[in-house]
């Protein structure tokens, strides 16, 4: 696979019981794009969001995401079920029993694509510059001893986390709000928290499930600039699902279009907007009304 | 709050007068008519001194609550539902002045306290250990954990049994018992990762039950319920004891009289010196990336995956170091009894560790220490009452549960001054 798709979904099924909540769905996103899901309710975006960011464990299909220089397999990394073959096998074996054992979706972060949630999950008795801090883990100095003797490179590591902790609430404007619980922020500011929370992760692609559910227009606005500097600046490619169409429409590169499990538009603003199966999709299935736009 | 204060004399005087009148109806028949044989007198002073007392109570806190301090007081009072504040970046702890201040009281008390208070203090202290390990599991990690005896029972066993088979001492045995608690956390820890809040209680309950369940039928290794004895700490290989049998004696190398409060004077500095350590550590591991990780999974669970903390990791390095200061505790515990057996590691000690901690107020290292010390002194101070103990402690963490349910103090942030930014 080239490196031009950071993330590539190939016939992704996921069943849940009886009901088929995504039947083979098939994108690829580009390396620096915004790109965006879309459909009506219920058509299965925010699982197509839970099975990239392995918070599902899909039924079937495959999910590569080619980030940080390798390509990470995201089904793998959750724990697949033994197979006969692996039984025979001592390598296999012993890699299965490690990703059944220690695997899981924080794998899927480590290897580069963050999310945000679209109901708001931040560390709410935490301050803002500790949910920020938190999101460091993995590039701090984890060492307890370095920790308990405060150490030289334990507190140069610590000053260069919140280095980076300033840098991003200045790129989302919450500086002035750092000491604060992030509990107490106003809704708008939690959103941004969280975004910038899955910035410092260092991720290359990061996921953003509904960033513009409740922002007023102007926030909304100053959201769009945002994600137009992630991809601009840090080189971030974002994927989002989102029901703003008038943002959606703007900030996009690529849009896929889900409906009832399966794919069914996919291309750039100005083909999705024209098509009829969208509007069939988005407004029932009489396309006699002309004057439909999105 | 901003308007005049002045105080409303005449509704003062109104409780003072209902707070009287309820005196009078309470206290009326029961101090004021005194049975003689099978005549009665009545003594009408002591019930007017009673009502009096109350009454003139009644008007200065009437009064009080009427002036400026009294109202912020109430105030303050009425707001206790807060959560954590964030502390300014530049904030200076009184601990700075308290500590010292502390230590230096804390080193005089085996010189000048009797032997009594000594072990009193002591026991405070071993509680103290025991709350801090499970503060991390509990207030940090927020994993409730009713188990915790389990660890503390493996620390004082190990001691004990670690000296009749292997002939290891105190000082051997000390690290030791923490070693082998963490590892039991760990081994209890990695079945029950994938539960939380009641499912996870009832296991860990389970674990603790199953532990003095073992030490308690396994007689032919642990001597089951007739208990075991233990080795009292040495100072470099001097004994505590009236004779030894191999070498010298405390008090023979120092040519003391013999006093059995050598001993506990012996155990308590070093314990003192293990609590300040801890301590320490504990300080120092809440402000450290583990420690952050541990607060973010109490959080949501679901976030810190998804930001690329290994949840499993992180519960178990919660679980593993709480249990090892339970295994410190347990160590001084059974040095400190000389004899331990299975009932002294019932439910009721894990009951009693957990109220120490959701007392203090979850997270808060010095609610933790004020809670321990007041649920372990109190208790001896209120000796009479030794049959009401446990309906106090019940109606205590009632109270405490509707008036500070976020625990005695409450939990502090730390705050970082803003600096410029930059990423690499």
């Amino acid at each position: 696979m080239s490196q031009e798709h950071v993330l590539k979904v190939e016939n992704l099924v996921m069943h849940f019981g009886g009901i088929k909540a995504l039947n083979d769905v098939n994108f690829d996103i580009q390396r620096g794009s915004v790109s965006a899901l879309i459909g009506p309710n219920g058509a299965g975006k925010t699982t197509v969001f839970n099975c990239l960011t392995g918070f599902y464990k899909a039924t079937g299909g495959k999910i590569t995401l080619s980030a940080g220089g390798k390509e990470t397999s995201v089904i793998k990394v959750l724990g697949e079920p033994f197979q006969p073959a692996d039984f025979f096998s001592p390598v296999a074996f012993v890699r299965r029993l490690k990703y059944k054992m220690f695997g899981g979706s924080h794998l899927v972060n480590r290897a580069g694509l963050a999310r945000t949630f679209q109901n708001i999950r931040l560390f709410k008795e935490m301050s803002v510059v500790e949910n920020l801090l938190v999101a460091q883990h993995m590039r701090v100095n984890r060492s307890l001893i370095a920790g308990i003797l405060n150490t030289k490179a334990y507190q140069k590591a610590e000053e260069e986390a919140l280095e980076r902790v300033f840098y991003w609430l200045g790129v989302v404007d919450l500086v002035d709000s750092a000491n604060r619980l992030a509990g107490e922020l106003s809704y708008g500011q939690q959103r941004r928290l969280e975004i910038a929370r899955a910035m410092c992760t260092n991720p290359e692609i990061v996921c953003l499930d509904e960033p513009a559910a409740g922002l007023n227009p102007s926030e909304t606005e100053a959201l769009t600039k945002m994600i137009r500097v992630l991809r601009d600046e840090h080189n971030t490619t974002v994927l989002l699902i989102e029901h703003d169409m008038g943002m959606v429409m703007d900030i996009s590169d690529y849009i896929v279009v889900l409906d009832h499990g399966e794919v069914i538009a996919k291309g750039g603003p100005d083909d999705i907007k024209n098509n009829p199966k969208v509007i069939a999709a988005y407004l029932g299935a009489e396309e006699d009304d002309e004057e439909v736009t999105l | 709050m901003s308007q005049a204060v002045g105080i409303n004399f005449k509704k003062s005087s109104i409780d003072a007068l209902i707070a009287g009148f309820l005196a009078l109806i309470l206290f009326g028949p029961i101090v004021g008519v005194l049975l003689d044989g099978y005549k009665f007198d009545f003594e009408f002073d002591r019930v007017a001194w009673i009502v009096a007392i109350v009454a003139v109570g009644r008007f200065a806190v009437s009064s009080f609550f009427q002036t400026e301090k009294g109202v912020a007081m109430a105030f303050r009072y009425a707001n206790n539902n807060e959560g954590a504040t964030v502390l300014a970046p530049n904030h200076k702890s009184k601990m700075v002045w308290i500590i010292p201040l502390v230590i230096a009281v804390g080193l005089l008390i085996p010189f000048v306290a009797s032997k009594y208070v000594l072990t009193v203090v002591i026991l405070g202290l071993i509680y103290v250990l025991l709350g801090l390990g499970l503060n991390i599991v509990v207030g940090l990690a927020g994993l409730l954990d009713l188990g915790f005896v389990g660890f503390y029972a493996i620390g004082a066993y190990g001691l004990a049994l670690g000296y009749e088979n292997l002939g290891l001492g105190f000082w051997s045995m000390l690290p030791i018992a923490a070693i082998l608690a963490a590892v039991a956390g760990a081994i209890l820890g990695f079945p029950v990762l994938r539960m939380h809040g009641d499912y996870l209680a009832i296991v860990t309950l389970g674990f603790g039950e199953i532990i003095r369940l073992v030490l308690t039928n396994w007689a032919s290794f642990t001597h089951g319920p007739n208990g075991i004895s233990a080795p009292l700490p040495t100072l470099f290989g001097l004994e505590f004891k009236r004779r030894s049998r191999d070498g010298e004696t405390f008090h023979e190398f120092f040519n003391l009289p013999y006093d059995s409060a050598y001993k506990y004077m012996f155990i308590y500095i070093v314990l003192f010196a293990v609590v300040w350590a801890v301590l320490f550590i504990k300080h120092r591991l809440v402000k450290m990336p583990i420690g952050r990780a541990w607060e973010a999974l109490r959080e949501d669970e679901i976030a810190c995956r998804s930001l690329g903390l290994n949840h499993v990791l992180v519960k178990l390095s919660a679980f593993m170091l709480g249990a090892s200061t339970g295994g410190l505790a347990g160590v001084f515990f059974a040095t400190y009894q000389g004899f331990i057996n299975p009932s002294s590691f019932t439910f009721f000690e894990s009951a009693l560790i957990l109220a120490i901690v959701v007392l203090g107020g979850m997270g808060s290292t010095l609610g933790v220490v004020i809670a321990a010390f007041f649920l372990t002194v109190l208790p001896e101070m209120l000796r009479e009452f030794a049959e009401y103990r446990v309906l106090m402690f019940g109606i205590l963490m009632v109270v405490m549960m509707i008036w500070k349910p976020r625990g005695i103090v409450r939990v502090t942030r730390t705050g970082f001054a803003p600096r410029k930014g930059a990423v690499k």
